[in-house]
């Protein structure tokens, strides 16, 4: 997934009925006599109990598929609680990659190959995978009582139930403890390392390099040189019994994606961690130091993780006693000049309002990153969702505008966040940066981008006086504004003579001084929300080869399904426009004359039709919405569905 | 990490930068008319603070004034300072976010007993525990003001309110007991008529290295006149005051006729008349003794009905690694161990691949 390329229109992602990709050269045998066939694409899905390493498993695969040069796009699945009970339905946690020799942009709509290390993994998997498709499963778990856990009356693995796929029963934890028996541990002990014969046995099977993930065992578990030789002897079992055994007769190469990527270097990169490496170079290019203020909560974690590795940045990471004080804090080290972050999701979001209220009124740059997931109240927080675009837009009291801008792809988090930091320096005021959990887990290859071409994000504070009294004092005014972008001057503490007090009650426009007049609180409140009507945005785009009737637009992390659900369409010959937003407030100015220019207007979302009621309210157009809460991102081929039908009715 | 040692640590006020010139009590009131009800006990306060911000002697753009919500959270408008007038109860949190990030400026927080204790709670007790760089000022009047005489954290249990026709049915906080229970490192109480007291509590309290918390009783004239008559009026003063001065035996009354003796049964503290038997026993006042427990034995001395025996000054203060020290203590080992930080490192990290055009 690619953001930065637009491919060719026929490259249909993870288009076709077929269980494997397309081969790409007839069979040829191996060295070794085995059998290797060349694919464009697959889709694995590792799926275990969550104590079984399975979000671990598919990182490796990932970064082994990234090093070879494959696009790439990642799925992990795993539930909330850290280890459910084991062997159960709800303790299931998978990972799905999906990667090929093109440029493709979602995690594939159904697996090709499932690794199932027990029977609920199989289970909780089996309906998403197609038949005829490859399935290994771990032999030693489909015991009587495993399977009974999950209602299994009978074992798949005899009653013909599984007939319709290609099984590989592989006793993966009896051959991981034989394998280890030399290393002196427990049969518990060794048979935490099964995962890493999954993973040797499916790196060899699609030629993945190893000596990747050699290293990192070696240094995961510098101070276990044990465990670590044990996990490195698993890996290396699982390649050689790939190699081996008869069962797995025939081996496939993805060659890497030349052709799908512009020159350059690149690397892997999820969305956290994209957008945490966007605050550290807004940080940078502003040249202010970067403060974070912010309470942990699923699936923001990690960038507050992340952001607290470097120090040597000049970041503060500030772990506050809650959502409150989080934002809290960061609002007080915007006052003082930094460039101030909050990192939250959505059940955050609702405790911070106030505050955010309070940072409108203050006119102070401020980042509020919501990595969404399900709700509402807690929800589902380790699923995806883009329910708070309406909470993001009027969840406050009193009318209280905040810009909105919404990464499309994990990597676009970081160039999402450097737009958001843009906006907030520029017009002092907060900036809703809506991830979510899709977006944030999920990884593809990034092009690392030359520090010289990042924007420039510097802004002036104010430094004198910018207002003269009719006595002729000089004096300053905290709430004069920039005529061009109303902004208000930033005035830090320690700038002698620029003394002034702000607060949440309404201020006279100029002095700042409190005020209760009606006319001037009219005047304020349509001059905060003209601030941020007026905020420049780049038009959208509008992607439309062949003069279609049908647009579908979408926002955020729905920009990867989307654009594979209309490859399908335009691969099958039925035009079908399609546009993006990022920003979602203010919404670029030509949005209104594109949607006129359109038939119909699909809107995709992963809510009940939230952006759809916004271009309603705002353009009287009949947007179609078309929904999905089931906290997973669509499929595309479900919306190739639902936008067929559109565009024939 | 810093290494914490027994060195007297250099003030953390000599990060502040000096005022060019002497300032005076002027310098510091804002051209706000003050709004508060005709004696109100804030004045007082106000002038206090104006008055004993020239001795501090810092440039008055480097102090910052941040408040919540309540009658005494207007306070930040009429200094001629930075100041912020934030949101209920959130002040210390706001005030953590800019002492954390700016070492080089001094930061007040204003508050009351409803923003600090009720609503404020969690944020009041965290910056206490972390010590924080901060002063907070708790002006306790034992009611809410603004919102019109409800009972408020601090009030007196069956207090008759609006809200509470037939009396409060909560047991009030007493905030130095709570305070301490917080680990906070310095605590003291004064009250708000008392100028010379007040200013040498705020005064301790500036030099203090962390989080200080002064709560000042003070009077609201308007919905709980005269909660602390007792304290101020001269005849009763003298019994129900307890001053309590670093190095000093702890008495009071007429002639210093009572004095605070600890239990030996019980470790707890007691109300003596002094006898020259006894004389010997009477509590000497370590604020700086590294448990709280004498300090907390103290607070608990005075009844939270009549405000009989209630000490007055510095309960605690103590040296404790302040929360900003560290954490900028933490970004320069990081600088040490690994340089300054280089973007293009830092996005290109360890794994990458190369396409050739």
């Amino acid at each position: 997934m690619t953001s930065q390329v637009s491919s060719p229109a026929e490259q249909a992602d993870g288009a076709g009925e077929s269980v494997v990709g397309e081969q790409r050269t007839p069979p040829r045998p191996a060295g070794g006599g085995k059998e290797i066939r060349r694919l464009d694409r697959v889709i694995i899905r590792f799926a275990g109990d969550s104590g079984d390493g399975m979000q671990l498993t598919g990182d490796r695969f990932t970064s082994e598929t990234a090093s070879f040069g494959n696009d790439l796009s990642t799925l992990p699945n795993f539930p909330a609680e850290i280890r459910a009970p084991a062997g159960t339905l709800p303790g299931v946690s998978s990972f799905q990659l999906h990667f090929a020799d093109h440029d493709i942009l979602t995690p594939g709509d159904a697996p090709n190959v499932l690794v199932a290390m027990n029977p609920a993994a199989l289970k909780a998997n089996i309906a998403d995978v197609p038949r005829g498709a490859e399935i290994i499963i771990n032999t030693d778990e489909f015991t009587k009582r495993p399977m009974a856990k999950v209602g299994y009356e009978t074992s798949p693995l005899e009653d013909g139930s599984l007939s319709a796929y290609n099984i590989h029963p592989v006793p993966l934890t009896t051959l991981t403890v034989e394998a280890l028996k030399d290393f002196g541990l427990s049969r518990k002990e060794a048979e935490r390392s099964k995962n890493m014969f999954a993973l040797g046995l499916l790196s060899w099977m699609y030629h993945r390099p190893t000596e990747g993930t050699e290293a990192f065992l070696r240094s995961k578990f510098a101070k276990k040189p044990d465990i670590a030789e044990a996990n490195v002897t698993a890996f290396r079992a699982g390649w050689n019994f790939g190699e081996t055994t008869e069962d797995f007769a025939v081996s496939y190469e993805v060659a890497p994606a030349t052709r799908a990527f512009p020159t350059g270097t690149y690397r892997n990169i999820s969305g956290n961690l994209a957008l945490a490496y966007g605050l550290i170079a807004a940080g940078q290019q502003a040249d202010l130091p970067l403060y974070l203020g912010s309470y942990p909560i699923t699936p923001a974690s990690d960038i507050l993780h992340e952001l607290s590795k470097h120090k040597n940045f000049g970041v503060r990471t500030f772990q506050a006693e809650d959502e409150i004080a989080g934002i809290g804090a960061a609002l007080g080290a915007a006052f003082g000049g930094a460039l101030a972050v909050t990192t939250t999701s959505g059940p955050g979001v609702a405790l911070k309002s106030e505050t955010i209220g309070l940072a409108v009124s203050l006119e102070l740059p401020l980042l509020i990153v919501d990595i969404q997931r399900g709700g509402p109240s807690t929800g589902l927080p380790t699923k995806t969702e883009q329910a708070d675009l309406l909470q993001a837009m009027y969840g406050r009291n009193g009318e209280a505008p905040v810009p909105i801008v919404a990464p499309r792809t994990p990597a676009d988090c970081f160039d999402a966040a450097l737009d958001a930091a843009r906006i907030a320096l520029t017009y002092r005021t907060p900036v809703f940066l809506l991830s979510d959990g899709y977006l944030a887990n999920g990884s593809e290859p990034w092009r690392i981008p030359e520090v010289a071409d990042l924007p420039d994000l510097r802004t002036r504070f104010a430094t004198a006086p910018n207002h003269t009294l009719a006595d002729g004092t000089e004096v300053f005014w905290p709430y004069k504004r920039d005529p061009e972008t109303l902004a208000r001057p930033w005035a830090v503490p320690g700038t002698p003579g620029l003394e002034h007090r702000i607060g949440g009650i309404e201020k006279h426009d100029g002095s700042g001084n409190i005020s209760y007049d009606p006319a001037n609180h009219d005047f304020m409140v349509r001059t905060r929300q003209a601030k941020i009507d007026g905020i420049t945005v780049p038009d959208v785009e509008v992607d439309d080869p062949d003069g279609a009737r049908t647009l579908v637009l979408g926002w955020g992390s729905t920009y990867g399904p989307i654009t594979a659900a209309v490859r399908r369409l335009r691969a099958a010959g039925l035009p079908v426009a399609q546009t993006h937003l990022r920003h979602l407030n203010p919404f670029p100015r030509n949005l209104g004359d594109v949607l006129a220019r359109f038939d119909k207007v699909v809107v995709p979302e992963m809510n009940l039709g939230q952006l759809a009621t916004l271009i309603r309210a705002k353009y009287l157009v009949d947007a179609q919405s078309y929904n999905q809460v089931n906290g997973m991102p669509f499929k595309a081929e479900q919306l190739a569905t639902v936008l067929k039908e559109a565009i024939n009715d | 990490m810093t290494d914490v040692t027994d060195a007297p640590t250099p003030s953390l006020l000599s990060l502040v930068p000096k005022a060019p010139a002497k300032q005076s009590m002027k310098d510091f009131k804002s051209d706000q008319e003050v709004r508060w009800c005709p004696g109100c006990g804030d004045y007082a306060v106000l002038a206090a603070v104006q008055g004993f911000m020239p001795e501090l002697g810092l440039a008055k753009e480097n102090i910052v004034f941040v408040s919540g919500i309540g009658c005494s959270s207007r306070f930040p408008y009429y200094m001629n300072t930075y100041g912020m007038h934030s949101i209920h109860g959130r002040a210390p949190a706001i005030a953590t976010g800019l002492a954390t990030s700016r070492r080089d400026l001094s930061v007040w927080v204003v508050t009351g007993d409803g923003d600090a204790l009720s609503i404020g709670g969690n944020h009041l007790i965290h910056a206490l525990r972390r010590n924080v760089n901060l002063k907070i000022l708790l002006f306790n009047n034992r009611i809410y003001g603004l919102t019109k005489g409800q009972y408020s954290p601090t009030s007196e249990l069956g207090k008759i309110t609006k809200s509470t026709p037939m009396g409060s049915l909560d047991a009030p906080f007493n905030p130095v007991s709570l305070a301490l229970g917080a680990e906070a490192s310095f605590v003291a109480r004064t009250v708000d008529s008392d100028r010379k007291h007040l200013t040498e509590v705020l005064r301790q309290a500036a030099d203090h290295q962390g989080t200080a918390l002064i709560e000042i009783y003070q009077n609201c004239n308007i919905f709980n006149d005269g909660a602390f008559e007792v304290l101020k009026d001269q005849e009763q003063a003298q019994e129900a005051v307890i001053r309590l001065e670093h190095g000093r035996p702890i008495r009071f009354g007429a002639d210093g006729h009572k004095g605070v003796v600890r239990d030996q049964a019980t470790g707890d503290l007691e109300v003596v008349a002094v006898t020259p038997e006894n004389e010997a026993r009477i509590l000497v006042h370590d604020a700086h003794a590294a448990s709280p427990t004498t300090a907390f034995a103290l607070s608990r001395l005075a009844d939270p009905d009549t405000l009989h025996q209630t000490p007055i000054g510095v309960f605690r203060d103590i040296d404790r690694p302040v929360y900003d020290t560290l954490m900028t203590d933490q970004l320069d080992t990081a600088v040490d161990q690994r340089g300054k930080g280089d973007l293009t490192t830092l996005l290109t990290g360890n794994d990458t691949w190369t396409v050739v055009g």
